[in-house]
């Protein structure tokens, strides 16, 4: 398939990636690789083979709804790059 | 026997029998660090202080009988994925140069208890991602049998540790072959154990549906020793599952054993002393009893391209956590929330990470989603209907791990597609979810080891032990060392 411009800018707005010029076009190029790779799959016929998402087969894992403490808040906020009254600290988001 | 000559379970009886302390050997590890990390590179991080006191309070509760494990005191090592407290795990990425995880992955908490003595935190593919540990944030690992080679990936760092003996044994991972191709390149043993037998607790996800942590070792025992320590049902991973432990292997005699031999894992692109050893090592078995069959493994070559449509369609997904507000790394300039998330990943992620979050962003985008991550997810059916049917003539596999030995630095680096093609003898097995297990079989002309990769049906880990450790028997490949490579 053709890889377009519009696509690498919408790929890389789903991934929150930020391409400049040069990065855009290795970024095309590889995309274009790499699915004209994966089309292969299309060759297989697939047709009546239900979609497997785990191997084996699996229920439902339950356990008792028992109330338990979370970590502690300081632990939590121990790796924040920026933190501020027990919060994350990010941008203003509301003007 | 000379100290780097002892397998993990060797070394483990020594100290039980105080022929060696736990702080000695902890010691004559780290002074092996010293001599070859400048060259090898397997380490991210050497935690030699906590390794020392650790080894002293070890040593402590042997002696007092507290401590009674046959791997106890025994020094060891961590891929840089899996999650300890208080030491930082990078995942080899500017992302998380220094995240210091606040808790302890299940497997690390099971090894502390019986006494494991961690020397630090091993080097790896960014995020996994890779194999030829080439991607690091923190520098390559270098192949101990040849430092102008790679040590296979992502579990690089691990695989060339135990190599060299740096440590007795080390945890990896293995999402497409992270634990195997690596066990071949750097003629260690090693094992992913099937899908569910090991907690992933405290493992940083690259795609959970295929990611499994298992041992590299000396041999199958201790190989076998460390899967029996870390397996088990954990309420902290959902998918983790009880079965009995497996056994520890016994014996040489594999009478009735059934070897399938998958012709389609012998055909073009296989190299060509890989498979003469590889074959070599389907005859020793045969001659301990078992019974080869021809079977057949025709969906081989859409193996890999499903195998990147899943991996990247959960990676994309798995590494949206990384924005640069709860950890991680954080750009120091950022014009509003939206460019602090998109600047964190672009500067934070290098490009075999992003490449891949981009194929699985547009594998799971709508209007492809059918085409590429569903139609992935039915070849993913297919394959296990394939394992099925060779499982129903075979006890097990006998395949090679990789179609090459170890290459070069930088021979696949402008070549994304040629790297992955590397994994085409392990990818199907994670998708299946079974147990796939890497000896050393052999050196190919250049002295460089070969791997043979054994695969057992679902928890069929007993079989895998007891035909890797039959083998090693009658075979003295896995004692061979780069330091001490005999002739011939």
């Amino acid at each position: 398939m053709e890889i377009t411009d519009k696509l690498v800018a919408y790929v890389a707005e789903l991934a929150h990636l930020k391409l400049d010029g040069e990065q855009r076009a290795q970024a095309a190029a590889d995309l274009a690789r790499m699915i004209g790779y994966v089309d292969k799959l299309s060759e297989l016929d697939t047709e009546g083979v239900e979609p497997m998402s785990h191997a084996f087969p699996v229920t439902n894992v339950f356990r008792e709804d028992e109330v338990r403490d979370s970590m502690d808040r300081e632990l939590v906020l121990a790796n924040a790059p920026a933190a501020k009254d027990g919060c994350f600290l990010v941008p203003k988001t509301v003007e | 026997m000379e100290l780097f000559e002892m397998t993990a379970l060797e070394l483990g009886a020594a100290i039980k029998r105080r022929e060696i302390g736990v702080e000695e050997a902890a010691r004559a590890c780290l002074d092996r660090m010293s001599a070859q990390e400048g060259t090898v590179n397997a380490f991210v991080t050497v935690t030699e202080k906590e390794a020392l006191k650790r080894a002293r309070e070890v040593q402590a509760r042997i002696d007092s009988g507290e401590m009674t494990h046959p791997l106890a005191g025994v020094p060891m090592a961590i891929k840089d994925l899996i999650s300890t407290k208080g030491v930082r795990t990078t995942c080899s990425s500017r992302m998380l140069e220094n995240y210091v995880p606040v808790f302890d992955a299940t497997v690390v908490r099971k090894l502390d208890a019986i006494g494991a003595v961690c020397l630090g935190k091993t080097n790896m593919d960014e995020f996994a991602m890779g194999s030829s540990t080439e991607s690091s944030w923190f520098g390559v690992t270098r192949n101990p049998w040849d430092p102008s080679r790679v040590p296979g990936g992502s579990s690089g760092g691990s695989a060339a540790a135990v190599a060299a003996r740096e440590v007795f044994y080390a945890l990896g991972s293995d999402t497409g072959g992270s634990i195997r191709q690596p066990a071949s390149f750097c003629g260690v043993t090693g094992i992913k154990p099937t899908y569910g037998a090991v907690s992933r607790y405290g493992l940083l996800a690259y795609a959970s549906s295929l990611d499994q942590i298992g041992p590299l070792t000396v041999d199958a025992l201790d190989a076998a020793a460390v899967t029996r320590t870390i397996m088990g049902r954990d309420e902290m991973d959902s998918t983790s599952v009880d079965v009995p432990l497996p056994d520890m292997p016994q014996g040489d005699d594999l009478t009735g054993l059934r070897v399938g031999i998958p012709e389609d894992y012998f055909g073009e692109g296989l190299d060509a002393d890989v498979r003469a050893r590889v074959l070599d090592a389907a005859k020793a078995l045969e001659a301990m009893g078992a019974v080869l069959v021809p079977v057949k493994m025709p969906m081989l070559e859409y193996a890999i391209p499903a195998y990147y449509v899943l991996a990247c369609a959960e990676a994309s997904s798995n590494l949206s956590r990384y924005d640069g507000v709860k950890y991680g790394f954080r750009p120091e300039k950022f014009e509003d929330l939206h460019d602090l998330y998109t600047t964190a990943r672009s500067e934070g992620f290098g490009a075999e990470v992003k490449r891949r979050i981009m194929l699985g962003a547009f594998a799971l985008s709508s209007g492809y989603y059918d085409a590429y991550y569903n139609k992935a997810l039915r070849v993913k059916a297919l394959i296990k209907r394939a394992f099925d049917a060779c499982f129903e003539q075979a006890d097990l596999l006998l395949t090679p791990a990789a179609p090459t030995t170890a290459f070069a630095l930088g021979a696949h680096s402008d070549d994304p597609i040629q790297m992955y093609l590397g994994d085409i003898y392990t990818v199907s097995v994670n998708m299946a979810g079974l147990p796939g297990m890497v000896v050393p079989c052999g050196f190919d002309a250049a002295g460089l080891p070969v791997g043979a990769q054994l695969i057992g049906p679902a928890f069929g880990e007993s079989q895998l032990f007891k035909a890797a450790h039959a083998y090693q028997m009658h075979t003295d490949f896995h004692r061979q060392r780069p330091d001490a490579r005999k002739e011939g």
